[in-house]
């Protein structure tokens, strides 16, 4: 009983979150359009020589779709801020943290899941080894939750200030330097045939710690924000 | 851990306790200063290996040291604000800030000057380098978020829950980079790790380690004593404070 | 360290070692200055606007 009324919540503000999302268009394509153009600035300024691009890929995709997920945080808790529905939320009766995470999920779905389809398409324009395709879509299924759950944390500490966008970001970016670092060496690492299950694990143990701690820093951030 | 400041709790209790204790805690700074700059300079031996620039060692581990020590001092005392909701730990965790971010800024620079002479470069990616770098973006990430929150007490909040997550982070991106070193590095090892170091060396290291110590307690707490004084301008011992009863007819 | 020149020499790490040293001493400098600069000016304005009120 307690479990399908508990499914039922998350479900409910999920599927809420889902059709308010993609009613706003621009905001789920722009984030997109952006990770493409960066891409893009890649082989204009380097140079269109496939050694080097196909050396600099697992880098440079990632480091693109850190960016463009950067950008789409804002739109976390802006709307339910600005109409008052936030706060309501966190008035209600209703288990805080389902909700919390269903927004999060929701978020993932709308930008993370889209990024990862646009991450492999560029994987190809960069000349990445189809070899490695497989652990890049392993690296992205493992990591863009981790920058929808840790991106939530900074969404929920500067909701409603003036160029929030800007200032998540540069909250989060040295946070999401662990997660690189193991997701580029991984891709990088399956080229040359060396083992990539240490990163698979670190980036699962990542992961892990993110869906275990991020929701709660999440709640404590908008109970703050919203007192 | 940081539950002692609860005694000075009130703002004016911590306000009396700066008094007696900032000006001593800064004359023991210069005694130790003066100690450790003789120290580093007439009682250490040069290097072996890197001559007179390893004397740059002396402010740039305490530096190092500082940026993590004060890191955690700010975690914990906006943690205590967290728990206790007392402004003194918020003013203590806010004052923390600029004091870290300047010992990382001064660990960095002086990597970077000790760095040159010794491998050519001005900069190298290196493990504790680089997680230098980090720890300076997480200072400034804090001090941007606190600007751009108007109410000081949701601020230090605020503050304090980026600073934990922050805290959770640091082994971790301590970890990834040493990782990520030892991935691209080669064999030579930085010069910075002096794992066995003479004890004529070592001394005068301590010396300048407490002197720093010293130097930093003295100035959080003057500059949380500012802060206390700008939240609390409105009650009444402030005011016999800043015009004393009888000083006005 | 024979003589003073010797010792500003630093073994040709001079730009290196005082550069280190002066940076350290400006930095730490100015975090005492800055704040108690401050604290003075805070409670100058404070008695100037308590003694307005009351005056």
């Amino acid at each position: 009983m307690i479990m399908a009324k508990t499914s039922g919540l998350y479900l409910t503000i999920l599927k809420r979150d889902l059709m308010l999302g993609l009613r706003n268009q621009s905001d789920l394509v722009n984030p997109l359009l952006f990770f493409i153009i960066v891409v893009t600035l890649f082989p204009l300024t380097i140079g269109p020589e496939q050694a080097t691009l196909r050396q600099l890929a697992p880098g440079i995709v990632w480091v693109a779709a850190v960016l463009a997920s950067s950008l789409s945080l804002d739109g976390i808790f802006r709307s339910d801020y600005e109409d008052g529905s936030l706060e309501q939320m966190l008035l209600s009766p209703q288990p805080k943290l389902l909700l919390i995470m269903a927004k999060i999920s929701a978020h993932w779905l709308l930008s993370g899941a889209p990024l990862i389809l646009f991450v492999l398409f560029s994987g190809v324009l960069l000349y990445l080894p189809t070899g490695s395709m497989l652990t890049l879509l392993v690296t992205l299924l493992l990591g863009t939750p981790v920058l929808s759950l840790i991106g939530a944390i900074a969404a929920a500490l500067t909701v409603g200030l003036r160029s929030s966008g800007l200032l998540q970001a540069l909250l989060i970016l040295p946070l999401f330097m662990p997660l690189l670092i193991f997701a580029v060496s991984a891709v990088s690492n399956v080229n040359r045939g060396l083992s990539v299950t240490g990163e698979f694990y670190f980036l699962g143990a990542m992961l892990v710690l993110a869906l275990t701690l991020a929701p709660f820093a999440v709640l404590a951030s908008l109970k703050i924000r919203m007192a | 851990m940081w539950e002692w400041l609860i005694k000075f709790a009130s703002p004016m209790n911590f306000y009396l306790l700066v008094n007696r204790f900032a000006p001593w805690l800064g004359r023991a700074a210069v005694v130790l200063f003066a100690v450790g700059l003789y120290g580093a300079f007439f009682y250490a031996p040069a290097d072996y290996q890197q001559g007179e620039s390893f004397r740059i060692i002396y402010v740039h581990v305490p530096s190092a040291w500082m940026s993590m020590f004060v890191y955690m001092t700010m975690a914990g005392a906006g943690a205590a604000g967290l728990v206790w909701k007392t402004k003194v730990s918020d003013a203590i965790a806010r004052s923390c800030a600029p004091l870290g971010a300047s010992f990382t800024f001064l660990a960095l620079a002086t990597g970077s000057l000790w760095g040159k002479p010794m491998w050519g470069t001005w900069w190298v990616w290196d493990a504790r380098l680089t997680a230098e770098l980090i720890l300076l973006f997480l200072y400034l990430g804090y001090i941007a978020l606190q600007s751009a929150i108007d109410d000081r007490r949701m601020a230090a909040r605020a503050g304090a829950v980026l600073a934990l997550v922050g805290v959770v982070n640091i082994p971790i991106i301590h970890y990834s980079v040493e990782w990520w070193n030892t991935l691209h590095q080669g064999p030579t090892i930085t010069k910075m790790d002096t794992p066995s170091i003479h004890v004529d060396m070592l001394i005068p290291l301590l010396v300048m380690i407490a002197a720093f110590m010293c130097y930093f307690f003295a100035l959080v707490l003057v500059r949380a004593r500012v802060e206390i004084i700008e939240q609390e301008r409105n009650s009444k011992w402030v005011q016999e404070l800043v015009l004393p009863p009888g000083g006005h007819k | 360290m024979t003589g003073i020149s010797e010792f500003l020499h630093m073994g040709g790490y001079a730009f290196y070692v005082w550069g280190s040293y002066g940076l350290a001493a400006v930095i730490l400098y100015l975090n005492y200055l800055l704040p108690v600069r401050h604290e003075q000016q805070l409670m100058r304005k404070l008695s100037i606007l308590q003694a307005s009120k009351t005056g």
